[in-house]
């Protein structure tokens, strides 16, 4: 709200701070949260590569005198059912967490880039009928479709994330349509035409790089969904399936023990909290700065 | 009539939604693992003649196109097929089912209004002070969080360490609705006359509704919030302060009166947003509806089920959604589609 913006009107609450000095220091923090979230999320990336730098425990050991201990210094997150250590399930759960959401991105993105561009570039018959399919996917539930179809398919984290790809691809297709409709009206493509250029050159070369940002931006975006979805797919019984140290399947089995053993279903829960905690955030900057009119609500 | 036009194309879509929906849901659920005959003969100690016998019963030796005109006749006809395990018709299922699953989502949706809307409002008239300082955090923290682990949180809370609230279920243990006229147990309750019932009712529905209400909780506010600095931005929110209205008037009555659509819409499309939260909400709560009943049958595979399930929800969604746009095509007269 700059002094010279005399057409904006003043709202209610626009009068002058109570406390600048306290609102100028505070402001030197406002971007803690990204930060630290970047920083989780490169720790939780160093947990997937390399698990054994956070732990030296084993998450398929089974201990029977160590059963359902509280936390301690030996099991920072305590013990679950069979004496396996949650901390370390829960460091090696960093990787399937990662691999199946990032997995599930990257194929809808593919998929639905793909359908997006084609409809975008073909006729406009060809170009209805495919995004009338595309509304169709997208009429659909997402959660709910992913059961049927992760029950067809049967359990396991790849039918899992095949299940929740039948739908997530749609979205990207109608981003990435829309996309190609704009650009393919800028000059660079009709000169591409004038100087000869086949189609699919023309589509690869000249469309998809100038069409692809705001597909990526929406992904990232979708990053943290994914991962809650895919969790509570596994907390359904239909993700991973133990002994795989996953956290949705953590916090189902977990559930068992809810009342007596309150550590075991809460570790997990909150690892899958913060992590899609920190891909919001992390995607809400990203949006941020490739979208220069969503400056103001910031 | 634009409206009657608009109005019968909208349903028209909607038919070939369905369609799409029961061609997709059919060919899904035919593929399930297992051999629905031989669970339906009852497993696998069945002879070869009775598992041949239940496959012609079932239409299941018939080619697929031949099952599907077969599938899509019977549910025309309210024929929905019987559970394998429990040899149940699904219809019945779905009636006993269907209400407490209402309930809850009109609850929580409800919940999520009346504490959203005016979160929005407020965090946009005082846009920037700590209040809306506070909003953005709240918002992403709802968006992030598992809804069942939420759930789980709730019950150690307020059942596991405080004893304030029921870990699940509808009613207590030993309590019975008299009569069931909607199947709404608080609205049975209250028309039967029993403030006791109603209590226990709603005693059980806190937890459940709260945890489901913050899936919905921060995309109200968020809309309602961004729309809301919207409209105050308009120049007619200068004319009505230049008049030298009260800021209130001019916030309830001029802005806030001009984002009421956007704001019934996002509400209807939260109703259909929320449907995979209840899912998972009823297994949490062992609340008796339709998530629940869904979940047990996943367990089973039984498949009929699932299939009437699927496309029960979702013809519930694609239908919620038609109803958000004619109600906005009603509520605004300028709307031409």
């Amino acid at each position: 709200m700059s002094e010279a913006d005399w057409s904006a009107p003043l709202p209610l609450a626009a009068r002058p701070h109570a406390w600048p000095w306290l609102r100028a220091r505070l402001s030197a923090f406002r971007a803690a949260p990204q930060l630290l979230s970047l920083l989780f999320l490169l720790l939780l990336v160093a947990a997937s590569l390399a698990p054994t730098l956070f732990t030296a425990e084993d998450p398929y050991a089974v201990q029977p005198l160590q059963r359902l201990r509280p936390p301690s210094t030996a099991h920072p997150f305590g013990t679950d059912e069979m004496g396996r250590d949650l901390w370390a399930r829960i460091i090696y759960g960093a990787r399937i967490t990662l691999a199946s959401s990032l997995s599930l991105i990257a194929l809808a993105v593919v998929t639905g880039g793909i359908v997006g561009l084609v409809a975008g570039s073909a006729s406009r018959r060809v170009d209805e009928l495919i995004m009338r399919t595309t509304d169709l996917f997208l009429s659909f539930p997402r959660l709910i479709l992913a059961l049927a179809v992760a029950a067809a398919l049967g359990r396991g984290m790849t039918n899992a994330v095949l299940a929740f790809a039948v739908l997530w691809w749609a979205q990207y297709a109608r981003v990435m349509r829309s996309q190609v409709l704009v650009v393919r009206e800028r000059e660079f493509v009709t000169a591409a035409q004038a100087l000869g250029c086949r189609r699919l050159r023309l589509i690869f070369r000249h469309l998809l790089p100038n069409c692809v940002t705001p597909v990526l931006v929406r992904a990232t975006l979708d990053l943290g969904l994914a991962i809650l979805l895919l969790s509570s797919l596994s907390f359904l019984g239909l993700g991973v399936q133990p002994p795989t140290p996953d956290w949705g399947a953590m916090v189902a089995v977990g559930r068992r023990y809810l009342l007596g053993y309150w550590w075991y279903p809460t570790f997990p829960g909150l690892a899958i909290f913060a992590t899609v905690l920190a891909f919001n955030l992390v995607g809400e900057r990203i949006k941020d700065l490739l979208d220069p009119r969503q400056g103001l609500s910031a | 009539m634009k409206l009657a036009a608009y109005l019968a194309r909208r349903l028209g879509s909607l038919v070939l939604v369905l369609l799409g929906m029961s061609v997709i849901v059919f060919l899904l659920l035919r593929s399930l693992p297992g051999d629905p005959a031989v669970m339906a003969a009852g497993g696998a100690d069945a002879t070869a003649e009775a598992i041949a016998k239940v496959r012609e019963e079932m239409g299941l030796d018939e080619p697929l196109v031949v099952q599907y005109t077969l599938f899509v006749r019977n549910l025309l006809r309210g024929d929905l097929g019987r559970s394998i395990v429990t040899r149940r018709e699904v219809l019945e299922d779905l009636k006993a089912f269907l209400p407490a699953t209402v309930e809850l989502a009109v609850a929580s949706v409800f919940l999520a209004c009346l504490v959203g809307i005016p979160m929005g409002v407020l965090s946009a008239v005082y846009r920037g002070r700590w209040l809306d300082a506070l909003f953005k955090p709240l918002s992403v923290f709802a968006a992030s969080m598992p809804v069942y682990w939420l759930g789980l949180m709730a019950i150690l809370m307020f059942y596991g360490l405080l004893g304030w609230l029921p870990a699940g279920g509808r009613l207590s243990a030993g309590n019975v609705m008299p009569v069931q006229v909607t199947g709404l147990f608080t609205v049975d309750a209250l028309l039967t006359g029993r403030p006791d019932l109603l209590w226990d009712a709603l005693r059980h529905l806190a937890l459940p509704a709260v945890v489901l209400s913050g899936i919905s909780l921060g995309n109200i506010a968020n809309l309602t919030r961004a729309t809301m600095l919207e409209a105050l931005a308009e120049p007619f929110i200068v004319t009505a302060r230049s008049k030298g209205l009260p800021e209130a008037a001019v916030v309830m009555r001029h802005a806030f009166r001009n984002i009421t659509m956007p704001v019934v819409t996002v509400v209807g499309l939260q109703l259909g947003q929320l449907m995979g939260g209840v899912v998972l909400t009823e297994t949490i709560f062992s609340w008796p509806g339709l998530g629940l009943y869904a979940v047990s049958a996943l367990d089973n595979f039984d498949y009929p089920i699932l299939m009437v399930f699927t496309l029960v929800y979702s013809a519930l969604y694609a239908g919620i959604n038609i109803l958000v746009d004619l109600l906005c095509a009603l509520l605004n007269p300028q709307l031409s589609v």
